[in-house]
């Protein structure tokens, strides 16, 4: 088997056994970018790093490009972050640096995460590498795709709203978005602070375990980081579900849903049956709601976020044309006006609105009061469930373009991913199998706050059994 | 519901310059988002409080200890446009 | 009609802590531009806050000090609006729930006690610094300023004339000055004052349009500025026009206010709740023992000190007007030396060497202990008030003992008679028409004989003495 297609554990088994070398993995990765990217279009940019000698996880690792690297060119995707190069790393860097991670490169996505299609990014589209006329799923969408093409062995994305699970979905990896505040969100360019979290995206289970062990943990510079110890997430993986209580919320079957995706997760379901689980029916009543209170409340928090993208210290200035005497105000709007994609002049712009005077009240204090019921909810259904199980999405990738005109349409994809981050609680996607277009399905399972032990130990119990993470892209046209 | 000129304040408020001819489209897109979100106006929230941070953590602080700064070749390594060791920006009073 | 002042005084100081709020960058100026900056305070994106403790504690002390109410549950909010000045695009500031809120501040105007509310104190950080440079036609920024801790403390609109809001600044200041958390220094920046100005007439109860004075350099300047105004109000309004409300800048140059000549938005700074810092809580125990260790504060000590020690209003107001200078009396005080005596050698002398070193007591060599010394030294006779003064002005650097000072200069006074006797009957025997004058009855012809007697004696003679000896001694010779 091409060492590219491996997962971090075997490759850390093969090194162990002096079968390989970390600067082997490391080539042969590097070969398999050179030979598909143009395809995937998944790294915006590369880097030549060599693996550090006898470092305890070696593994070339892809980072989305909304995570700082220091000395190294980020732009979330976007004109406007031009030239920036942060004279610091993020605080997940450090530790990857810390382990002897491989630092492949920037990974493409939607620009600054607005988007579950990786379609709006400045960097051109990313394509999927099941079906190339098909989208990644977003926002971290060149970090499933290049997982999935074996162009990085492991990677890290950021999900505010879905963005790790939507796309590791669509790509057939596994992706977790950990607890809010398990993960430091230091160096994270800041979408939706109160919702935003960096996590692994990964080939199985196993990986995906072992990339949260390395980057969880306190960090003081995140006052909303959580000072709890990690546990060793790899001992959770066990296959016995024996007894565990799995919820299956009504309302996340509902019209719209793609037949072959329901199809693949009610028998996911049977399965869990079948070895034991107890499962029930459970409702998330306001769960029709959060797509709204999501957009209220992260365009608001983006629009803020984003204003220091004005071309004063870093990144892209423009002074309009016309005016030579271009004073600063005609600075800013000329900069954020060629910097900004559509779409995140659109979040920008329902962020302000909802903020302004006379529509706090009626939008954005009303969301944060939703907010409230639909984390209810779950914390709720949590009492009486471990898990929560659901797809990830309500469909398997689309295609390209199919909605980029109707931003409407493509937030609503959104809307099983959505209530995790509104509730802080983690929520893991994994393949669980194909539709009839032979695109990867996903199984989305949350679980309480730090709960993460009870998502890999169920999961890990599902893909053992299933295999599906085996499959890999054929990556063909 | 939202006017052109709404979208034209709101662009302002933000820094973002929107061509004329752009004002009818952004206006629609946010009209029909903002018809989406108006849903949230069925809820009974009155006696909701708000979450504005999901977990109830509380009294996060950092010690009074001077940490260095940046070097001021670091300070500058990103500058737009500088001037003996100031950002340089159009002027602000024309 | 007869226009009333109406005025509210908005109050930022900076606070003396170690480091900036939000992140550990040296909190001090006059610095080389941008030398004392980081990612956080730059806002660069990925940074995050993370609160300075001892910025909470000055809070919770500047709050108590101003009888204010602490609230138990404090947050940031964002105050969003661009400004090169401010990295962030948005400045972090408390909108709903500030650290303190009503309160009051007592002290003396025009020779009456006045008590004024306060609205509330709340916690944010300082902007930058612009430079209009002509030379470049630019606008240079230094950010190094940028995350200094501020204190904002808004009065109620109770002052109502200008002299009343000098008293009452000056009485703010030293209040803050008691509490050591700021350098108070207006002319260095680390205390600012705009003034809300608006008149009506006497005996309306509604408020007239205000409008905001900024660009005040001193008190002085807030007190001209403020006098300009209103009147520059009231002839509108006598001319038939009416008051906008706007932002004035005081020019001190040409004495007059103008309006700002930045296009000013209309006002929409979309607070809400900064989602990168968690909230505070503050127990009833914590606020307390912030409490206990407030010090006597001015106008308290101020009454204290005149009923204790039975000295004047206008003595005990100089004495307080420096908390170390007070303390030093205090202790000396303790010695059991004359009050009065003491008071007036700490406001005259004493005060004389500190002004002509520009210094504080606590910078002199000089302990209570030998200020009393040398009081008593006076007091007793042992040494003349000239002398003491001279024996002041060396030991204030000195810190040498005061009766080996006296010993070693030779400045006790000779009160041996036999000594006085000699040199006393020299001085007749040279002066008989003088003598003859005494005995006819013009006694003050006798201070000329004192002064000769005292000459001869190098000074070192004790004038009361010498004046009754030579009286016997014409009357019975």
């Amino acid at each position: 088997m091409d060492l590219f297609a491996l997962t971090a554990h075997q490759i850390m088994e093969l090194i162990a056994s002096g079968a390989t070398s970390p600067v082997e993995v490391a080539a042969a990765v590097r070969a398999r970018i050179s030979a598909v990217n143009d395809r995937t279009n998944a790294f915006i940019r590369t880097y030549q790093e060599s693996p550090v000698g006898a470092s305890p996880m070696p593994i070339p690792i892809g980072i989305k490009d909304n995570i700082c690297v220091k000395g190294r060119l980020v732009t979330c995707a976007s004109r406007i972050l031009k030239d920036f190069c942060p004279p610091y790393d993020a605080a997940v860097i450090e530790k990857i640096r810390a382990v002897g991670g491989v630092i492949l490169g920037s990974l493409n996505m939607d620009e600054f995460a607005f988007g579950s299609s990786s379609e709006t990014s400045a960097y051109g589209i990313v394509r999927n590498p099941w079906d190339l006329e098909r989208v990644p799923g977003g926002s971290s969408g060149g970090s499933a795709a290049a997982v999935a093409a074996g162009e990085a062995v492991w990677a890290l994305g950021s999900d505010t709203g879905g963005s790790i699970r939507q796309p590791a979905s669509f790509c057939g990896v596994v992706g977790l978005k950990p607890t809010y505040g398990r993960v430091s969100r230091y160096g994270l360019i800041a979408f939706g602070s109160s919702l935003d979290q960096i996590g692994p995206i990964t080939k199985d289970v196993t990986d995906c375990a072992r990339l949260l062990n390395i980057i969880a943990g306190f960090d003081r510079r995140d006052s909303t980081s959580v000072d709890l110890p990690v546990p060793d997430y790899a001992l959770s993986l066990r296959r016995d579900v024996k007894g565990l209580r799995i919820g299956i919320p009504k309302e996340y079957f509902i019209a719209g849903i793609q037949p072959e995706v329901q199809a693949a997760v009610m028998a996911a379901v049977a399965f869990f049956r079948k070895e034991g689980a107890i499962i029930k029916d459970i409702s998330l009543p306001h769960t029709e709601y959060a797509v709204a209170t999501y957009y209220i409340a992260a365009t608001a928090e983006a629009s803020s976020n984003l204003a220091r993208f004005d071309g004063v210290e870093f990144g892209l200035r423009a002074v309009p044309e016309k005016s030579r005497k271009a004073g600063i105000v005609d600075m800013y709007e000329e900069t954020r006006a060629r910097g900004f994609g559509d779409e995140a002049k659109r979040r920008i712009m329902l962020g302000t609105y909802v903020l302004s005077a006379g529509y706090y009240d009626a939008y954005y204090l009303r969301a944060l009061k939703a907010r409230t019921l639909i984390k209810n909810d779950l914390d709720k259904a949590f009492v009486d469930c471990d898990i929560i199980l659901s797809p990830t999405a309500p469909t398997t990738a689309f295609r390209i373009g199919e909605k980029a005109s109707d931003p409407l349409a493509m937030y609503l994809s959104d809307i099983f991913t959505i209530p995790a981050n509104l509730a802080g609680v983690p929520a893991l996607s994994l393949p669980c199998g194909f539709d009839s277009a032979g695109l990867p399905i996903g199984l989305q399972l949350m679980a309480a706050p730090f709960a993460e032990e009870k998502i890999f130990s169920t999961a890990f119990a599902y893909e053992q059994a299933h295999g599906w993470h085996t499959k890999r892209a054929r990556l063909d046209l | 519901m939202i006017t052109n000129e709404t979208v034209k304040y709101i662009a302002s408020l933000s820094r973002l310059h929107i061509e004329e001819d752009r004002l009818p489209v952004f206006r629609a897109e946010l009209e029909s988002i903002l018809q989406y979100i108006d849903q949230l106006a069925k809820l009974e929230v009155a006696n909701v409080p708000p979450t504005s941070h999901v977990f109830q953590m509380e009294n996060v602080f950092r010690d009074d200890v001077v940490a260095p700064s940046l070097t001021p070749a670091e300070a500058m390594s990103f500058a737009i446009d500088q001037h003996s060791g100031h950002y340089k920006v159009p002027k602000v009073i024309e | 009609m007869d226009f009333e002042t109406v005025i509210g005084l908005e109050v930022h100081l900076q606070l003396n802590t170690a480091t900036k709020i939000f992140c550990a960058c040296r909190n001090d100026f006059g610095l080389p531009a941008n030398t004392c900056v980081c990612p956080v305070c730059l806002g660069l994106p990925g940074t995050l806050p993370v609160l300075n403790r001892m910025v909470l504690r000055s809070g919770m002390k500047v709050g108590l000090a101003l009888n204010c109410t602490i609230n138990t549950f404090v947050k940031f909010d964002r105050k969003n609006y661009y400004y090169p000045d401010l990295p962030k695009g948005y400045q972090i500031s408390q909108f709903d729930f500030p650290i303190a809120k009503k309160g009051f501040l007592d002290f003396i105007t025009g020779g009456q006690e006045k008590r004024i509310g306060i609205t509330r104190a709340h916690m944010e950080e300082d902007a930058g610094k612009l430079i209009h440079d002509d030379a470049v036609n630019a606008t240079l920024v230094d950010y190094n300023r940028t995350g200094t801790p501020l204190i904002e403390i808004v009065s109620e609109p109770e002052l109502r004339s200008a002299q009343e809001a000098y008293d009452y600044l000056s009485a703010l200041k030293l209040t803050l000055q008691y509490l050591n958390v700021s350098d108070c220094d207006m002319e260095k920046g680390s205390l600012r004052c705009d003034a809300n100005v608006s008149i009506r007439p006497k005996g309306e109860e509604k408020l007239g349009t205000r409008t905001e004075l900024k660009n005040m350099n001193s008190f002085s300047a807030v007190k001209r500025a403020i006098e300009h105004e209103a009147e520059r109000q009231a002839r509108l309004v006598f001319s038939g026009g009416s008051v906008v409300q706007q932002t004035l800048l005081w020019n001190e140059e040409k004495s007059v206010t103008v309006p700002m000549r930045s296009k000013e938005q209309a006002h929409d700074y979309r607070y809400f709740p900064e989602p990168d810092l968690v909230p505070f809580t503050l127990t009833e125990a914590a606020i307390a023992a912030v409490r206990g260790e407030l010090p006597e504060l001015p106008f308290v000590r101020l009454r204290r000190m005149v009923a204790q020690y039975g000295i004047m209003d206008y003595d005990a107001i100089i004495l307080v007007s420096d908390r170390a200078f007070a303390d030093f009396f205090e202790a000396a005080a303790l010695t059991g030396v004359d009050v009065k005596s003491l008071v007036n050698w700490m406001n005259g002398p004493l005060m004389k060497e500190l002004k002509e070193r520009r210094c504080r007591v606590t910078d002199l060599k000089l302990k209570p202990l030998d200020l009393a010394a040398l009081v008593r030294r006076v007091n007793d006779g042992t040494i003349s008030n000239l002398a003491a003064k001279d024996i002041l002005a060396d030991i204030v650097d000195s810190g040498k003992d005061v009766d080996l000072v006296i010993r070693e200069q030779g400045l006790a006074q000779v009160s041996d008679e036999d000594e006085l006797g000699k040199i006393v009957d020299d001085i007749l025997k040279e002066h008989p028409q003088v003598v003859e004058q005494i005995r006819s009855g013009k006694a003050n012809a006798a201070g000329f004989l004192v002064g000769q007697a005292m000459k001869r004696m190098q000074g070192k003679a004790n004038p009361k003495i010498l004046n009754e000896f030579i009286q016997r001694r014409v009357m019975h010779v």
